[in-house]
């Protein structure tokens, strides 16, 4: 069906320049699909208008899930009403974002005969999002993605849908298999994906080691990030190539910019010292060919990073400083389970697990999970002498 | 409601990921053992087994229609067996297994408008919301400051010019920072500047007063009888525009044409690479939402930019720059105003007072 495009003279300024435009995405779509038209035609009147002409969502879905879908209004329905309702469904990813083209084209097919034809690859949680559709179209797209094997994210109070590195399959810095262990926690809590049931919600991110790639420390209430703790594997060999080859000046860039000064260096032997080094990859990161973590590798398990809203931004923090990951994730299971248990019970709503562990006190979330306090957890003991000592204390 | 069709699947979770690996990775998975930049652009990882990988990575503007989908699709079977991903900040990557495939896969996404580069230390793809697109509580549009930002910096994603290090930049259109903009080396939020203009005559229908009062972090919402409605009044004093009341009650709408903007954060990083994870710290408080190019933003982006990379040692991200020559002197340095604003006044502020006499006095 070809379409008459809405006029666009402010959004056309933005097809010009070497950056690929999301302009000419929407033209894209608004010349076969009236939604994407209509939704381009109110684009245009936001920067006209210079605010959003969207209103709250509803509580919009597919049966039996609570979340998945985010409820989308405009406020102009009479002047652009194809796309009055334009709801967002969020479809959990493969782990790792790899793809064919031969499941990326049945993607395609469904939402061109559902939806806009607008796509976000992927949202910043990692799902793929399919970017406006109808309250009569999700029900039959549900069941033609469910058809092609793909399911609903998460979204709401819920486990959000986790996401990670590419991991394994191509980084050999990768100290677990990321995605195979996305994949195995996504399959486990498939009902606290899809039914919101805690005080708020919940986010996964997996790294495979300490360069984050996922920015998992800052994105994600849970972060499991791959790390290692015997020595710094070095080959002999490519080290001495680096030296010839001279475009690494080890002294500078990598003996003067080791945080812990732990490396010693003639100019023939290189030496670390592993007991101090802290693994903070730069030396790797320099000299890949050269240099690798080590072969005792494992995780770091921290909590409760999130945006400001509403107490202030949290960076996650150590939980467990390290966890073997190739034995079975049993463990990680049970303390997922055992912080939504305490969190679930007394957790306010809209309170993340963050500011939840802020309000209580590490020392008594450690206590009501059941994990020891360890040094690691912290950057430094309490300055404050306010201690809550336990009443009972004086007894022992 | 909808009939529901006769068939119906539920809790099946996303399809297993192995089925969408090329042969290459499934053969070395865990076993890569290094990897090199041959060209910006291009990485190419190499197996203990001797097996070569390259992921060809092309810029993306994220909103994408099927249309564009469906070409990339089309370039994976001709150059790649079909096979393809998509990255952490929303490009695409074509894992080419035959070296000779690589010059004219790149030439043929020039030519379609996907550019690619983004490796190394460079400004890649920058991360970002929704905004006018598609969210309600936008300060501002996020693909249209995205684009005209990304226009500008191109060099730096293409490497035409160098950097010191990898430069990462995010965008969140409002302070839920569904972009997670507080750890970036540069970070752009939208900012509301006005406390919320109450619909007294729908607040009571469409919200709880009660939740609506205690979303308020600094206790600025009380009830109040307005015109004969039930509904609440703010304390503007009290109001840091958060939101956090609109998200609860769509009564409250902070959206404004005039006052709403843009300000610009400096310094965070994830990665534990020298120095441990840092947040973002405020550059610029407030620039004017001036669409569709937005202006004011991208030069101060650029300017902080060209400072940065003339300035920082190799190796050294934005947050370890600044640390290392001091807040004085980054505002010196970029002609950036330091206000009152830029000093904390929320929970803990003290703690970013400035306790010992460190200071850099030469010019
Ligand atoms: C009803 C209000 C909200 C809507 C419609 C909404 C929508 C979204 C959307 C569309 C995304 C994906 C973003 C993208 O890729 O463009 C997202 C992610 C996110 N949202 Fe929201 N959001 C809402 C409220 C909030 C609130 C209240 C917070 C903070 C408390 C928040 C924090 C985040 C964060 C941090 C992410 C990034 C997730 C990640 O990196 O994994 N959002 N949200
Ligand atoms: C084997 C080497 C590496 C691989 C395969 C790798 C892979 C990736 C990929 C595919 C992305 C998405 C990039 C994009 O879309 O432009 C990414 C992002 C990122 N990488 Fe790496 N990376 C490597 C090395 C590093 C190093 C050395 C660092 C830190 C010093 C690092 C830190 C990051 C960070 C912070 C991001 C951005 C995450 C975000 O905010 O979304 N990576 N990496
Ligand atoms: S986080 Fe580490 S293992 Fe994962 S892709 Fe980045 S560098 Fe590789
Ligand atoms: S990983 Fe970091 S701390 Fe350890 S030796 Fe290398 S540079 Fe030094
Ligand atoms: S950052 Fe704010 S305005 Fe932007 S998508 Fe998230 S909730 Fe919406
Ligand atoms: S915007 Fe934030 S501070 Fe202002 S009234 Fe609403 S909740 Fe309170």
């Amino acid at each position: 069906m070809a379409e008459k495009l809405r006029e666009t003279p402010l959004l056309d300024e933005l097809q010009k320049g070497p950056w690929p435009s999301f302009v000419t995405e929407m033209k894209k779509s608004a010349a076969k699909n009236p939604m994407a038209n209509d939704q381009m035609g109110i684009l245009e009147r936001s920067y006209k208008d210079r605010i959003g002409h969207w209103k709250h969502g509803g509580l919009v879905g597919v049966m039996g899930y609570g979340g998945g879908v985010i409820g989308r209004y405009s406020d102009l329905p009479k002047e652009y009403p194809e796309c009055s309702e334009f709801h967002t469904i969020r479809v959990n990813q493969p782990a790792g974002w790899f793809y064919t083209s031969e499941v990326l084209r049945k993607l395609c097919d469904v939402w061109e005969k559902h939806g806009s034809g607008l796509t976000n690859m992927h949202g910043s949680t990692g799902d793929i999002i399919l970017l406006g559709a109808k309250t009569a179209a999700l029900e039959p797209t549900f069941s033609d993605l469910t058809e092609i094997g793909f399911d609903l994210g998460g979204s709401g109070s819920d486990v959000r849908t986790p996401s990670c590195c590419c991991g394994q399959a191509r980084c050999e810095w990768a100290c677990y298999d990321t995605m195979g262990f996305t994949h195995d926690l996504t399959m486990h809590f498939q009902d606290e994906l899809h039914r919101p049931a805690f005080p708020y919600k919940f986010k996964f991110k997996m790294a495979g080691c300490p360069n984050d790639c996922v920015a998992s420390v800052a994105r994600s209430d849970m972060s499991i990030i791959g790390t290692w703790r015997d020595n710094i594997q070095i080959d002999q060999k490519e080290l001495n190539a680096y030296v010839k080859g001279g475009r690494v000046d080890i002294q500078e860039d990598v003996v003067d910019r080791c945080p812990t000064g732990c490396i010693k260096w003639d100019g023939k032997a290189f030496a670390i010292d592993n007991s101090n080094c802290f693994k903070c990859m730069h030396c790797i990161n320099v000299m890949p060919k050269a240099l690798a973590p080590g072969k005792d590798r494992g995780a770091t398990i921290l909590l409760g990073s999130k945006a400001p809203i509403i107490g202030g931004a949290l960076l996650s923090s150590v939980l467990v400083p390290f966890i073997k990951m190739d034995e079975g994730y049993d463990d990680i299971h049970e303390l997922a389970e055992a912080i939504w248990d305490l969190w679930g019970e007394h957790g306010m709503n809209r309170e993340r697990v963050g500011e939840f562990i802020q309000r209580i006190g590490l020392g008594n979330f450690l206590e009501q999970i059941g994990l020891d306090p360890e040094p690691e957890m912290i950057m430094h003991p309490r300055t404050n002498p306010y201690i809550f000592f336990e009443l009972d204390e004086e007894e022992e | 409601m909808a009939a529901t069709p006769a068939k119906r699947t539920t809790d099946i979770g996303p399809p297993h990921f192995e089925q969408f690996l090329p042969p290459v990775i499934k053969k070395n998975y865990g076993k890569w053992k290094y990897h090199e930049i041959p060209r910006q652009g291009v990485l190419m990882h190499v197996a203990e087994s001797g097996d070569k990988l390259w992921s060809v990575r092309a810029a993306t503007p994220r909103l994408m229609s099927i249309e564009t989908i469906r070409l990339f699709a089309d370039l994976a079977d001709e150059f790649c067996d079909g096979h393809l991903r998509f990255t952490s900040r929303n490009n695409v990557e074509f894992l080419v297994v035959d070296e000779a495939k690589i010059e004219p896969l790149i030439a043929r996404l020039k030519k379609e408008g996907y550019p690619v580069g983004g490796m190394g230390a460079s400004i890649t793809n920058i991360v970002h919301t929704q905004g006018w697109v598609h969210c309600h509580s936008a300060a501002s549009d996020a693909s249209g400051v995205v684009k005209s930002v990304m226009d500008e910096l191109f060099p730096y994603f293409d490497g035409s010019q160098k950097l010191p290090a990898k430069l990462r930049i995010a965008f969140a259109c409002c302070l839920n920072m569904c972009g997670a903009v507080h750890c970036s080396d540069i970070a752009i939020l939208g900012v509301h500047r006005r406390a919320p203009a109450i619909k007294h005559e729908l607040l009571n229908s469409q919200c709880e007063i009660p939740s609506t009062v205690s979303a308020c972090p600094t206790g600025a919402i009380r009830p109040a009888k307005v015109d004969g409605h039930d509904s609440v009044e703010v304390i503007e004093e009290r109001c840091m525009f958060c939101a956090n009341c609109y998200t609860v009650c769509p009564a409250m709408t902070l959206n404004d044409p005039v006052n709403d903007g843009l300000s610009i954060w400096v310094g965070g990083k994830v990665s534990n690479a020298r120095h441990e994870p840092m947040f973002s710290k405020l550059a610029i408080p407030f620039l004017p939402n001036n669409p569709p190019r937005w202006p004011e933003a991208v030069a101060a982006v650029k300017n902080i930019v060209e400072v940065y990379a003339g300035h920082a040692r190799k190796y050294e991200r934005m947050g370890e720059w600044i640390e290392r020559i001091g807040w004085p002197q980054f505002f010196k340095l970029t002609g950036i105003e330091f206000t009152k604003y830029h000093i904390d006044d929320f929970k803990h502020a003290g703690e970013t007072f400035r306790r010992s006499l460190h200071f850099r006095h030469s010019e």
